[in-house]
């Protein structure tokens, strides 16, 4: 389907990132990552489970942007899930993470907590919040809705979220539920099937979205990016996919979050 | 039998703390904080003070007064205002010395002082800029060999958060501490009141002991005994501007003002001259007239 909007490329990207999870916990954060996560829960990934947002699991794929009495109203509790809860799923590892990033760099790191110098920073942002017991415990993704070369950089400055090359220097054993799997962003698909020199594995393009160029990803990125021989074009929803995309976001979020080019 | 009578008034809380303490608050972002008694707190002249808490309006409060030198913290959000505005000020001025740690590892720390062991093991902050920022943290090596491995792992060994006093607010109790809390998640508060020396539990309404359970309360949310809680103070609407569902949301508009306090020092003075510089009571008359003017 050539004529894809871009955002509905982007939340079919992001389902993307979730297939084969089977039966765990699929659990973005932010707008998009929700609406391509359910997407993936929706369609090709019937087993997901997902949160309400708050303290439960439920088991039905209810839309997005509801307000407080229509998300009540809509969920199917599976369990009960507060934060406490959260944490011993998380450490028990059962669960794919999409977080966003204020940073993400070559090996995968992953900042959120401050720019600049952290003990006393240039920017104070949200602090490490889970992402630094996430990463070393589970599968991670990160959503990129702004692709430039200040947010995909050389290097963060502050590791939250672990990248390869820390876990690397953790050894096998303490880094053996490390996985970052897939950065999407509003320009491009990465994953990190290529690996460096001493063979730390490295951001690697995997799809570029229609009307988006190799070189257009290589300028908006401030750091190296390993480029394959053939790279293919992001794809776009379906039928079954664009009938679900409607459905789970009416109101039209995506598009707020990632305009028409 | 029933417990002893340990009804008490906010100044009377205060009273008890002192300069140089380390403080708890229970909640979670810009839900469900004792904020009458962080009110109570901002009219003190408690200084030099350490705050502990999966922080929201409570530590940036803290942070703008002056009052709290260091917060530790697993996050500093408002929820619906990601950024917490005073304590970013704060962090970026350098008026704070702050321990970030990840949100789980706040939750062992707690645990760990609850049950009064020195630490708790864990994967998470390994590798990441935590324990490289924080070099106070430690590592531990398991005694036991992975099975997979034969090799004996190394953990993060997250320290006891040990607090001199822990103030959480509660929908129900009685006049001895039995708390009860509604709504969907009973967040740290009953870890905080075992982390702590002492314990000061603010609440929607005292109830008497066999009422607690009035309306359908389940026995689960009956979450915090008597045995844990030095003192309880009723504040009704006490958690103002923080959501306490199904009792009452989150003041948005109410927020919105108080985050916007943080673009200069008049407006600053002002919210503090308006809303802050008055006892609990006017406060709530202040803002009840608010919400009848929205009306």
């Amino acid at each position: 389907m050539s004529g894809a909007r871009r955002a509905d490329v982007c939340a079919v990207a992001i389902a993307e990132a979730f297939r084969g999870d089977g039966e765990r916990l699929c659990n973005p954060i932010g707008n998009l990552p929700l609406i391509g996560g359910r997407l993936a829960a929706a369609t090709f990934e019937p087993h997901l489970a997902l949160t309400d947002g708050f303290y439960s699991l439920v088991d039905n794929v209810p839309p997005v942007g509801l307000d407080e009495s229509e998300r009540q109203a809509q969920r199917v509790v599976g369990s009960w899930n507060p934060y406490r809860s959260m944490f011993g799923l998380l450490w028990h590892g059962r669960r794919h993470v999409m977080m966003g990033a204020t940073q993400v760099d070559r090996h995968g790191n992953q900042n959120i907590a401050a720019i600049g110098d952290w003990h006393q920073p240039r920017s104070q942002l949200l602090g490490f919040r889970g992402a630094p017991g996430n990463t070393i415990n589970h599968t991670t993704s990160y959503w990129v809705p702004n692709h430039s070369p200040k947010v995909v950089v050389e290097s963060v400055d502050v590791v939250c979220g672990i990248g390869y090359d820390r876990a690397a220097e953790l050894g096998p054993v303490s880094a053996r539920f490390h996985e970052v799997r897939r950065v999407v962003t509003n320009l491009c698909v990465f994953d990190f099937s290529a690996s460096d020199d001493s063979g730390v594995p490295v951001l690697t393009l995997r799809s570029v979205h229609p009307g988006v160029t190799i070189d257009e990803v290589l300028e908006a990125s401030g750091c190296e990016v390993v480029v394959p021989g053939e790279v293919p074009e992001s794809r776009g929803p379906d039928q079954v996919e664009a009938a679900e995309l409607e459905r789970l976001d009416p109101g039209g979020l995506r598009f707020a979050e990632v305009p028409d080019q | 039998m029933p417990g002893p009578d340990k009804r008490a008034t906010t100044s009377e809380v205060v009273a008890e703390l002192r300069s140089g303490m380390t403080i708890g608050v229970g909640g979670w972002g810009s839900r469900r904080k004792p904020m009458a008694l962080i009110r109570e707190i901002l009219r003190s002249d408690l200084t030099d003070l350490t705050i502990v808490a999966y922080g929201g309006p409570d530590v940036g409060l803290l942070c703008r007064s002056g009052q709290a030198t260091h917060v530790t913290s697993g996050f500093v959000s408002l929820d619906s205002i990601p950024l917490e505005p005073h304590y970013r000020a704060a962090r970026q001025q350098g008026s704070i010395t702050a321990t970030e740690l990840d949100e789980g590892m706040f939750l062992l720390g707690l645990q760990a002082a609850a049950w009064r062991l020195p630490f708790l093991p864990t994967r998470a902050g390994l590798g990441s800029d935590v324990p490289r920022m924080m070099p106070h943290l430690r590592t531990v090596t398991s005694p036991y060999q992975e099975p997979g491995s034969g090799e004996c792992e190394e953990l993060l060994a997250v320290p006891a958060l040990r607090l001199d006093a822990a103030i959480v607010h509660q929908h129900r109790a009685d006049a001895s501490g039995n708390a009860v809390w509604l709504g969907e998640d009973p967040f740290m508060d009953d870890l905080m009141v075992r982390a702590a020396d002492r314990a000061f539990v603010t609440t929607e309404r005292i109830v008497p002991t066999e009422s607690l359970r009035d309306g359908g309360v389940d026995l689960t949310h009956q979450g915090i005994s008597r045995l844990d809680v030095t003192a309880v103070v009723e504040t009704p609407n006490g958690a103002h501007f923080t959501e306490c569902p199904p009792d009452y949301g989150r003041d948005e508009a109410f927020q919105r003002r108080y985050a916007a306090t943080a673009k200069s020092d008049e407006a600053w003075d002002d919210f503090r001259a308006e809303f802050l510089d008055l006892d609990e009571s006017g406060y709530q008359a202040k803002v009840a007239e608010l919400s009848e003017v929205a009306r």
